[in-house]
């Protein structure tokens, strides 16, 4: 089963992207739409299927593997299943870097402080947050510190935008708390991909140390595990990825939660192996989000938050019973 | 007066000089109510709360007779006639400090705050209120009802009179501009992809300038949200793009759409695109400025 897990992810990703681009408000069948995706006839369609679907289809995908990669990442480095960049603040944060980026104008002047401003956001709430309730840290004591940081990134995030000289801005907030990918081009692609791609690059290279984690930090040491370098790089990785995903797309939680931890099970428990099939995962559940959004409410760019929170946090809430469970037994 | 008379710069044609002598007529000479005209005596101490009846009040008013206008009528960005409203002291629509003005008539708009405008009433100060325009024609009873709301009904008549001879000259000139052939399909598109139909002012110009709207072939009469995606299937011939009220350093996903790469490669982008100022805020006789500047915009 494990074997056949990553094939079968990956023909699931190429299903749904190829159901992303086929599907928008406007309804034209489908050769018409993959001709003009293919033949450049010049026709509105051509401009549609290539710069309106096909970019958001791939920050689906791609911001999905992202944050499916650093969910199970800080799940792994935490040694908690609670971890998770949306629901602990991360990417509320990274949305607070992004929305000073560009009330300031910096984005403006420089494309690239975009991203880079959610990275440090990103960046600053993950350390925050492995000061407070690092690997020894418990349940408890993380699901707090994530508390922590959301109020306080929302509430910059909230007077940022209500100080904002446009009077469209306040109305903002909604976007950035529960994210879209409605409208996307391929200049959000250019900004997101190569941070997201480094981040996971960084991320992948400590699957190892991470496997070797769940022995212990002791343990870990013994079997020649920087403790040092691992933390460096889980969260200047995790910072690229939900920096950057966050800056384009705004706040998209719960991936991160719900597809390490449906894929735990054939992974064996496995970080190094749970690694690259929560990229998969997470691209397939973004997709497929996506996807839903569009044709519940099509055309009123239902955020995707709402429907991920709607299936996350039931979730979430399961795996805190389950966590008590645990721990009284 | 800089803000009065300022024109579109370069057009072929003078739509608004008629409008604009009236109005130095009305504001400079500041002729007096005619004597016995009014039943009762004209208010003296005006206050309006609403950036429209700001326009219409700043044309028709004597000298003195209006006390504040609008915070926005200071705003050059929305307002035409900014350097007169200038002259006056603003007001931001709350009810203390328009009550402490002591005004004896309060001109609100439709959508004014609700709460505002109760207060004021119970206090006893006298509001009218002013519904919004949604057409061209809509445009010449507001200047009839501030006129009988101010005491000023014949200088509001002789306005309407230029409105109406300014709208003809217009008609005129689209059709020396167009030679009879049909114009093109355009669509007004603002931030968060908001479109105007043709039930609306903004509708009505797009109507009077020649252009076929969008809006109407997709159902919108009184308009409504466009997704991207559906306003570049319709493939428009022409782009008015809604400008923000400002151009503020501030940034919003809402105008961001705007900039959308696959709007800038479409069709309608690349044959230029016009937008909409402060002359399509109001409906006053501002509106002809703007429709005059559609034209000549939307003639290849």
């Amino acid at each position: 089963m494990t074997r056949l897990l990553v094939p079968a992810l990956a023909a699931l990703v190429a299903l749904l992207f190829l159901a992303s681009i086929l599907i928008g408000p406007a309804s034209v069948p489908l050769t018409d739409s993959l001709s003009a995706l293919i033949l450049a006839d010049g026709g509105p369609m051509t401009l549609v299927m290539r710069e309106l679907r096909l970019p958001r289809a791939v920050l689906a995908a791609v911001i999905g593997a992202g944050l499916g990669l650093s969910g199970a990442v800080m799940q792994g480095y935490l040694r908690n299943p609670l971890a998770e960049p949306g629901l602990l603040g991360v990417s509320g944060a990274a949305a607070l870097g992004a929305v000073l980026a560009l009330q300031t104008g910096l984005a403006a002047a420089l494309a690239l402080a975009l991203p880079l401003a959610g990275l440090v956001g990103a960046f600053i709430a993950v350390l925050l947050l492995a000061l407070l309730a690092g690997p020894a840290g418990g349940a408890l004591t993380l699901i707090l510190a994530g508390i922590g940081v959301s109020a306080l990134s929302g509430a910059g995030l909230a007077l940022v935008l209500n100080l904002s000289p446009d009077p469209f801005a306040a109305q903002e907030i909604v976007f950035w708390l529960m994210g879209s990918l409605a409208d996307r081009s391929w200049s959000h692609v250019a900004l997101a991909l190569p941070l997201i791609l480094g981040g996971a690059t960084l991320l992948l290279t400590q699957a190892r140390a991470l496997s070797a984690l769940t022995l212990g930090e002791d343990a870990a040491a013994s079997m020649g595990v920087s403790l040092g370098r691992l933390r460096a790089t889980v969260l200047l990785g995790t910072a690229a990825i939900v920096g950057a995903a966050t800056a384009v797309a705004g706040s998209i939680g719960f991936i991160g939660l719900m597809v390490p931890h449906i894929l735990r099970r054939a992974t064996r428990g496995d970080p190094a192996r749970l690694l690259p099939v929560s990229a998969l995962g997470g691209a397939a559940l973004l997709l497929a989000a996506d996807i839903a959004v569009r044709l519940i409410l099509p055309g009123r760019d239902l955020k995707l938050g709402v429907l991920l929170a709607i299936l996350g946090a039931p979730f979430f809430l399961l795996l805190i019973l389950r966590t008590r469970f645990a721990q009284n037994a | 007066m800089s803000g009065v008379t300022q024109d579109g710069g370069g057009r072929p044609m003078s739509v608004f000089a008629r409008v604009s002598d009236a109005l130095i007529l009305a504001l400079g000479l500041g002729l007096a109510a005619l004597p016995g005209a009014a039943q009762t005596a004209p208010p003296t101490r005006v206050v309006s709360m609403n950036l429209c009846t700001d326009q219409l009040a700043l044309m028709l008013a004597a000298p003195g007779q209006l006390i504040s206008v609008s915070y926005l009528a200071h705003d050059g960005a929305v307002a035409p006639l900014q350097a007169a409203a200038r002259a006056l002291p603003a007001n931001h629509g709350l009810a203390e400090e328009v009550y402490l003005l002591q005004p004896d008539l309060v001109l609100a708009g439709r959508f004014s705050t609700v709460a505002t405008v109760a207060m004021l009433q119970r206090l006893g100060v006298p509001v009218i209120r002013f519904e919004p325009e949604n057409s061209l024609d809509d445009i010449e009873a507001a200047l009839r009802q501030m006129g009988a709301a101010l005491g000023r009904t014949a200088q509001a008549e002789a306005l309407i009179e230029d409105f109406r001879a300014d709208r003809a000259r217009l008609a005129a000139h689209l059709a020396e501009r167009r030679h009879g052939s049909e114009g093109p399909r355009a669509v007004l598109y603002s931030s968060r992809g908001w479109t105007g139909g043709s039930e609306t002012l903004s509708g009505d110009i797009l109507r009077e300038a020649g252009l076929r709207n969008l809006a109407d072939d997709l159902g919108l009469s009184w308009g409504g949200m466009v997704a991207l995606e559906s306003l570049l299937l319709a493939d428009p011939d022409r782009l008015i793009l809604g400008q923000p009220a400002r151009n503020p350093e501030g940034w919003s996903e809402a105008r961001a759409l705007l900039h959308h790469p696959a709007l800038r490669h479409s069709r309608a982008y690349r044959a230029g695109v016009a937008a909409n100022d402060r002359d399509w805020v109001c409906g006053t006789p501002f509106v002809l400025q703007a429709i005059a500047r559609l034209i000549d915009e939307t003639t290849p």
